[in-house]
């Protein structure tokens, strides 16, 4: 039985769990002794407020579709990778093999090859914690967190040694110059509209498109069936049969190759070498963009919008307060306690609430 | 390598091991009670925080100490109203507050001193000062054994030996004593213990407060005593080693300890050796780094030496109605 009508499950949850947030960050905001609306006003107007803050709101979006769809494909089998940090460094690691092998002629010949090299690199990492999970039951959340370490010290050790390019920082040669993906300012330039200098580039189309392709995978193809089924009863799925290992298999490796996608915007997008900490966190934010997002690729791409819009108004807010920007990692930790740990907390006053609102009219028809 | 060399290896393990055995130990009492707590990390950055700042403001460590195992204790609240009470996700909990500990400290910490997310260097009473066991002066005769004892053994604070003595007394509280007993029992089989007129909920909710408590020192060990204050994200990933410590422990306070020695140990030769020559190859850092890492995931793959968590860890108990 649905206990709570479709809209209140996918709108009003999420919205009140936002505003739970916000309000607790509010309430931080003013013992650091600071206004918060205009904080908030602060925040707003340097993520929305100009063609500069769009830029860099949608590149870090860019950055949390990848990683949030990473996270909302797993949990669609019901594993939970938090390993996506990890997974986009190898990406990274990819991204940028493919990018120093070859004197790219034009990037779009580069592109596809990089996001194949980010997309299996990323995959290859995850491919470990899910065979373990899949044949020795070994929990897949402690696996994961572990690589995503091995995953930093394996870039560290690669930047100190093997790929370290002449000089004192530990990264490699600057990628050619074929390798270099248009931004939105080239792109715009093109069709007359003007647009600031931002790492935003044609990453974010890509991003789109896995949106679309994620949503194609998992609700309209045998394969996303499968996944879905294998998430909502393990019993169910496997008497249907459909084998849990290929599920947990196929399953992480697609979220793998989603994380390690991350790398083309970042990497090869902005940073245009590859140094050690290229993924900045953004694995992890992936979590609050899926939980938000509830897991669909549609509610992922506007948690990754929200997101990016408070990682690039934090930013502001760092620049014209004394607020630091890990402001926004407060606010990022309250959404992942209240959409995800404290779902409950909201959820049963309100499924108990629509219950009483639905019973009465169902009475009233009965006495007629 | 000299006798010096090892003796001063020696001396930098136990220092290093400290705070991953608190924090081991701390994990250990949540997830035998069934609790699972990947925010060990957030809960011992939050308390280094409090008690480094605290113990700035005041001058004395104890009240540092004290503020610290406050906070790590607010934060297990947490995490038990969320796991235990609302029945939420665990593991997305323990994410949640570690990011909480990670933004807080440095907001709190920029708010309060302006010093850039650190807090003032720590000096005099606001830190722990090393105490001389006893017996240093009669052993110093002896030869290996007294320069040892007098180097790596004695001359700690008083945390590091309250952390070796918690492993003896996790293991009597667990194992020895009715509360104990029934800690893991709701973390193998909760169902059982409520049949027997237990609260389920209370028995985990201490677990998780013996937790904070536990980390609480951990963090505070890492900013009073081993290092002389709050240093944005100082833990470093600490949290995490302890967790794979427990795991290659296979959730027992004697193991808990070797564990913690030898990762405490991999720290310490990975500090004071950029690579490691061992004659035949030569070992780079980042990789002594990862072993910890490596060695947990071998172990949960099972091909050595299985590590079986306790069966009810990660779900929450839902009472029959």
């Amino acid at each position: 039985m649905q206990k709570l009508p479709r809209w209140a499950d996918i709108v009003l949850i999420p919205a009140i769990n936002l505003v739970l947030a916000l309000l607790v960050s509010g309430v931080v905001v003013t013992f650091i002794g600071q206004d918060p609306l205009d904080a908030l006003a602060i925040m707003v107007n340097g993520a929305v407020g100009s063609t500069y803050g769009w830029g860099y709101t949608l590149y870090y979006a860019t950055n949390f579709v990848f990683t949030g769809l990473a996270v909302a494909v797993a949990f669609h089998a019901k594993l939970f990778n938090i390993g996506g940090e990890g997974q986009a460094q190898l990406g990274s690691l990819g991204v940028a093999l493919v990018c120093l092998a070859l004197p790219w002629p034009h990037w779009a010949l580069a592109l596809p090859v990089a996001v194949a090299g980010g997309a299996l690199f990323g995959a290859a990492w995850a491919a470990v914690p899910a065979y373990l999970q899949a044949k020795r039951g070994s929990h897949i959340v402690i696996t994961t967190i572990m690589f995503n370490f091995i995953a930093s010290a394996l870039l560290v050790y690669l930047l100190v040694d093997t790929l370290k390019a002449p000089g004192m920082a530990p990264e490699t040669a600057r990628f050619p110059e074929g390798a270099r993906l248009p931004t939105a300012r080239d792109l715009l330039a093109l069709v007359g509209v003007p647009f600031s200098r931002t790492p935003l580039n044609v990453s974010f189309l890509v991003a789109l498109l896995s949106c679309w392709l994620v949503w194609l995978m998992l609700w309209r193809t045998r394969l996303g069936y499968e996944i879905r089924a294998f998430g909502q009863s393990e019993p169910a799925a496997r008497y249907a049969g459909i084998s849990p290992v290929r599920i947990t298999m196929i399953a992480m490796l697609i979220s793998g190759a989603l994380a390690g996608l991350m790398a083309v915007n970042a990497v090869m997008g902005e940073q245009e070498r590859l140094i050690q900490d290229n993924v900045l966190g953004a694995g992890f934010v992936g979590i609050a963009v899926a939980l938000m997002g509830r897991s669909h690729p549609v509610g992922v791409l506007l948690a990754a919008i929200l997101f990016g819009a408070l990682y690039q108004g934090g930013a502001e807010l760092e620049f014209e307060t004394s607020v630091p920007r890990e402001m926004v990692v407060v606010i990022q930790a309250l959404v992942i306690l209240f959409t995800g740990a404290l779902d409950g907390m909201i959820r049963s006053p309100l499924e108990r609430a629509f219950l009483r609102y639905n019973r009465k009219p169902v009475a009233h028809a009965a006495a007629e | 390598m000299t006798f010096l060399d090892v003796i001063q290896i020696f001396d930098s393990t136990i220092r290093l091991a400290t705070p991953l055995l608190l924090a081991c130990l701390a994990g250990l009492f949540s997830e035998r009670s069934g609790v699972f707590d990947i925010g060990l990390e957030g809960k011992m950055l939050v308390s280094a925080f409090f008690s480094a700042a605290v113990a700035a403001v005041t001058g004395s460590v104890w009240i540092g100490l004290a503020a610290g195992i406050a906070a790590s204790m607010a934060f297990s609240l947490i995490h038990g109203i969320a796991s235990i009470t609302f029945r939420g996700d665990q593991l997305i909990s323990g994410v949640a507050i570690n990011f909480l500990a990670a933004g807080m400290t440095v907001l709190i910490a920029q708010d309060w001193f302006q010093q850039g997310s650190r807090t003032p260097a720590l000096t005099g009473a606001a830190r722990f000062s090393p105490i001389d066991l006893p017996g240093v002066e009669a052993l110093s005769g002896v030869p290996l054994l007294g320069p040892l004892y007098a180097q790596a053994l004695s001359g700690h604070t008083i945390l590091v030996y309250v952390g070796l003595l918690m492993v003896p007394a996790t293991w009597y509280i667990l194992f020895r004593t009715r509360f104990g007993l029934r800690l893991r029992a709701v973390g193998e089989n909760p169902g059982a213990v409520d049949t027997a007129g237990i609260s389920v909920a209370r028995l985990r909710f201490s677990a998780v407060l013996i937790c904070g408590f536990l980390c609480g020192l951990a963090g505070s060990y890492l900013a009073t005593g081993l290092a002389a204050g709050f240093t944005q994200d100082m833990t470093a990933g600490r949290g995490f080693i302890a967790l794979a410590a427990l795991i290659f422990a296979k959730w027992r306070p004697w193991y808990a300890l070797g564990s913690c020695l030898l990762f405490g140990f991999l720290q310490a030769v990975s500090n004071r050796y950029s690579t490691l020559d061992l004659g035949i190859v030569e070992i780079p850092n980042a990789f002594v780094l990862a072993l910890p890492y490596i060695l947990t995931v071998v172990i949960l793959a099972g091909f050595v030496g299985r590590a079986v968590p306790p069966r009810a860890g990660g779900e929450p108990y839902v009472k029959e109605r």
